[in-house]
């Protein structure tokens, strides 16, 4: 290697150099001028075409009334707060349960068929079931079995929804169990690492990664689905809003869950956008090199 | 002599180009005339890649500019699309499309870039292989052709656009040495048949041969180029006889 020293060489830009990056400012100001307008633009038909319509008044008393919003809105936060602690535990359980499903998958050993077996039709069963059946069945059948120790209608929900994830999820993670390229497991067995090492080090970070775009998707998908667990009796954001809807003769709750639910998904999506690109730009570099 | 009335093929101006690690080609001049062949050496890490890099337009420049034919290609206002088409590139690592077999590898750029109907761009593709003595590989999937196999038609495919300007980047480096032979042989028929190039390569035996001129980089800047009877036997500079004596302890002169 030779040492390319940072220090500068008395470097000045040239004239070209200077007119070129000049030129690139005025094109990110203009494709900066260019988007706030369209956006603008369209922003102002839209207000225009949805406020001037006829039934418009009506909407805007049983949608959007501050004072039903306001009475809502601490009880609506009220059954939020069981959303965000059930995604929280169902988002843990699906990804460990994904991944000790995907890895079931791929073993390659003969004696382990029933396990990948087993593991190939849960995946296949769990990804063909609508999530809402499994719900039911779980909420409303369990509990009909009238067994000692029957967990809450909340874990039950839970459950439903940790297995029909964690089914997805399994798919995500083989997929990218399997994108790693054999060499690297016959380097890294070749090392003397056992089959279990060999995935724990080698196979599954760079598995891991290639992954978590499409995982972290997979979770803002759960994040609203959560809401889902209304239907079984707890009370969330959802049954909450309902609720307040039936007392009230007016949806603006509905409108107030919605929106919460937007602000939830926010940091969620950010992160899944940063590490998308973070990815990306990986991945332009190892093409690079 | 008197100045050419045709530009050079390839003119590039006081290029510099810096990454996060530090400044990697710095005030850079380098012209190749029309049938030239100029090969590019120097240590790992002297930015031969990236100089390579920067004239198809892979990477921005940080100053200077490049012309092509006399066309200013690093205008901000160029399309590096219509530039590219102009010149071909090859890999080190061939970067063949695993999906696509070796004929549709190389008429995929006829087809989809150039718009030449399939029945033409798959003769001459074939015309093209059996010049390089693949034409009963062109339905193969290139994970089962040789390293050797892959890189001609690696570089058959650049040659499918009819390039005005070949970049050719250590080709030869990921190959078995019995194989490297047979891409040199190629690029040798290209030389004769007139291709201008820009070479990067550790193989000084084959820069003397092929070279009508070497280019010798040492932290971003040329320095030293000419024949390669005087560079490569007889260099001026004491960086380019270290650099030499290097490459000839390790036997590959
Ligand atoms: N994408 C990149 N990001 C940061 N540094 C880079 C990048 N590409 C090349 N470099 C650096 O530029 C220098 C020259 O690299 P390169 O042109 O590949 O050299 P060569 O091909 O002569 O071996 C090296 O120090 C390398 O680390
Ligand atoms: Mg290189």
């Amino acid at each position: 290697m030779t040492a390319i020293s940072d220090a500068d060489d008395g470097y000045r830009p040239s004239p070209l150099q200077l007119a070129r990056v000049a030129h690139r400012r005025r094109q990110t100001v203009v494709s900066v001028v260019v988007a706030s307008a369209s956006t603008a633009v369209v922003g102002v038909l839209a207000v225009v075409a949805v406020t001037g319509a006829p039934g418009w008044d009506r909407v805007k008393q049983s949608f959007l009334d501050p004072a039903v919003a306001r009475e809502s809105l601490p009880l609506i936060l009220d059954g939020l707060w069981l959303n965000v602690r059930l995604l929280a535990f169902c988002a843990v359980g699906a990804l460990l349960l994904g991944l000790l499903i995907a890895v079931l998958r791929t073993l390659r050993p003969a004696v382990f068929f029933p396990l990948r077996a087993l593991a190939a039709s849960y995946t296949y069963l769990f990804r063909g079931t609508p999530l809402l059946i499994v719900l039911y069945l779980l909420t409303f059948g369990v509990p009909g079995l009238r067994l000692q120790g029957t967990p809450s209608l909340l874990v039950l929900g839970g459950i439903a929804l940790t297995i029909v994830y964690a089914a997805y999820l399994a798919e995500v993670f083989r997929a990218g169990i399997e994108s790693v390229h054999p060499s690297q497991r016959a380097a890294a067995r070749s090392l003397g690492l056992t089959y279990r090492q060999t995935m724990r080090h080698v196979v599954l970070p760079q598995a891991l990664r290639r992954v978590a775009p499409p995982l972290l998707n997979d979770l803002v998908a759960l994040q609203k689905d959560v809401g889902l667990i209304s239907l079984a009796g707890p009370i969330d954001a959802i049954r909450m809003a309902q609720i307040q809807t039936a007392q009230t003769y007016n949806y603006t709750p509905y409108l107030v869950a919605g929106a919460l639910f937007v602000l939830m998904a926010i940091p969620l999506i950010a992160v899944t956008d940063a590490v998308t690109l973070r990815a990306a730009r990986r991945q332009s570099a190892e093409a690079a090199a | 002599m008197s100045a050419p009335a045709v530009p050079p093929v390839l003119s590039c101006r006081g290029v510099r180009k810096v990454f996060r690690g530090g400044v990697v080609l710095r005030d850079l001049d380098l012209d190749v005339a029309e049938h030239e062949v100029v090969v590019l050496i120097g240590a790992s890490g002297s930015g031969k890649s990236t100089l390579l890099r920067c004239v198809n337009l892979l990477e921005p420049l940080d100053d200077g500019s490049i012309h092509l034919d006399g066309e200013h290609i690093t205008d901000p206002r160029t399309d590096p699309d219509r530039v590219r088409r102009r010149i071909g590139m090859v890999f080190q690592s061939y970067n063949l499309f695993p999906h696509l077999s070796v004929l549709d590898n190389v008429t995929l750029a006829p087809r989809r870039v150039h718009g030449q109907p399939r029945a033409d761009a798959e003769a001459d593709a074939l015309r093209l292989l059996a010049r390089v003595g693949l034409a009963d590989k062109a339905g193969e999937f290139p994970d089962r052709l040789s390293g050797g196999q892959q890189q001609r038609v690696a570089i058959v495919r650049s040659l499918a656009c009819a390039p005005r300007l070949m970049l050719l980047d250590e080709v030869t480096s990921a190959l078995d040495p019995e194989l490297v032979g047979e891409v040199l042989s190629l690029v040798r028929e290209l030389r004769a048949d007139g291709m201008t190039m820009v070479i990067a390569t550790h193989e000084m035996g084959f820069a003397r041969e092929v070279a009508d001129r070497v280019c010798f980089l040492d932290q971003g800047r040329i320095v030293e180029q000419g024949p390669p009877e005087q560079v490569l036997a007889d260099p001026a500079q004491p960086r380019t006889r270290q650099f030499l004596d290097r490459v000839l302890a390790s036997g590959r002169l």
